[in-house]
């Protein structure tokens, strides 16, 4: 049992699948939006950290899902500067036109959870949890805003041994 | 306290100046400001500032108000902020809140993003009626105003054109719950509101704690 007063740090990942190509002119904006949003976030307060591939300026390359989905995975000091971030900064904005750009979410596509201060999650740990969302609904393994979980909640739940879980 | 207690705190009119005055301020007041501001003397705005605070209606907390710290500052003053939980009083009982979350789960799932917008703009259009769009930031404060936006000027020293922020989201809850689909919905409804052709626009600038609109001048074509 972990002592629930070790730091902690959220987790999110979402994915999005394309309407069409990032080269395409119809996702233009969104393409446009990338850099300034991503910097808006790196400096947001609360930001810890953030995928991005090897030699780019984000993760839009990287294709874990399919190749038509793109992934954003990034860690948090708490769940509200995860939320001020998403909802109440510019990136809203971006949120705002989803819809032109992206394909209607039939499953889970957005999943939060805990990890231990300075733990960089994998792409395969956070497409783990998106997993368990979608086949286990929210546990404090795999939560989502709505349905969130504290990280005492989590560390209660996590097997132990398992060093990547709060 | 249920609400309607809460609220019947506010027939006393001096205590309902004391409220709209510390809520309008946006931040924190102190009792001589609000004693002021209200016209009656600081042990009788303290006796209701109190009052409300026990209703739930403000929060209090204490701050050295004159700057100075360490000794000699003085002890730290009481100040009062609007507390943030919601009230109300539906008689007879209605929920319209369940059904705008209801409501709101279901368009966002089937992505109604569109049709949702369109039908607030249209809404605006019409509580707009006959009139022209809205003709200036003056005009955009009472408008939104009258809608319980909670407007102020945010103008920036130097530049000519300025703009207007909103320290109240009337759909805060739902808002809340579904971010860029109540968002997109209240610009669209503003937009139609305040028109798009005229000297005002209405754009989203989320800020954390706001609405998230903002309301500027167009700069005039030189």
């Amino acid at each position: 049992m972990t002592a629930p007063t070790r730091p902690v740090h959220l987790a999110q990942l979402n994915v999005a699948r394309l309407r069409h190509p990032l080269d395409d002119p119809r996702v233009a904006p969104f393409v446009e939006a990338l850099d300034p949003v991503n910097a808006a976030a790196d400096g947001a307060p609360g930001f810890v950290w953030r995928l991005v591939e090897d030699g780019g300026a984000d993760a839009t390359g990287l294709r874990p899902l399919g190749d038509d989905v793109i992934v954003n995975l990034s860690v948090w000091e708490t769940q509200e500067a995860l939320w001020d971030f998403a909802y109440r900064s510019g990136h809203l904005e971006v949120m705002r036109q989803r819809r032109d750009w992206f394909h209607r979410h039939v499953e889970a596509h957005l999943v939060l959870w805990w990890v231990p201060a300075g733990h960089v999650p994998t792409v395969a740990e956070a497409v783990e949890r998106l997993e368990d969302l979608r086949a286990h609904g929210p546990s404090p393994r795999a939560f989502t805003f709505a349905s969130s979980y504290t990280a005492a909640e989590a560390a209660e739940h996590a097997p132990d041994g398992d060093s990547a879980t709060v | 306290m249920e609400d309607i207690d809460a609220i019947a705190v506010l027939q006393d009119p001096v205590r309902r100046r004391l409220y709209e005055y510390v809520v309008a301020q946006g931040r924190e007041v102190g009792r001589n400001e609000a004693a002021e501001a209200a016209g009656v003397a600081r042990t009788l705005a303290a006796h209701h500032l109190d009052k409300l605070t026990g209703a739930g209606l403000l929060e209090s907390g204490s701050r050295r108000l004159s700057g100075r710290s360490g000794p000699g500052a003085g002890r730290p003053a009481k100040v009062y902020v609007r507390a943030r939980g919601e009230r109300s009083v539906s008689l007879p009982a209605r929920d319209y809140r369940t059904a705008a979350e209801l409501l709101a789960e279901a368009a966002e799932q089937a992505g109604l993003d569109a049709g949702l917008c369109a039908a607030a703009r249209r809404r605006g259009e019409a509580l707009r009626g006959p009139a022209g769009p809205c003709g200036g930031l003056d005009e955009a404060v009472e408008t939104l105003a009258a809608r319980g936006y909670e407007p102020y000027r945010e103008d920036v020293e130097g530049e000519a054109a300025g703009a207007v922020r909103m320290r109240n989201c009337p759909f805060h809850a739902v808002a809340e719950s579904f971010p860029p689909l109540v968002c997109g919905m209240n610009l669209a409804l503003l937009e139609g509101l305040l028109g798009t052709e005229g000297p005002v626009r209405a754009r989203m600038d989320a800020r954390p704690g706001e609405c998230c609109v903002v309301v500027e001048a167009v700069e005039a074509s030189v």
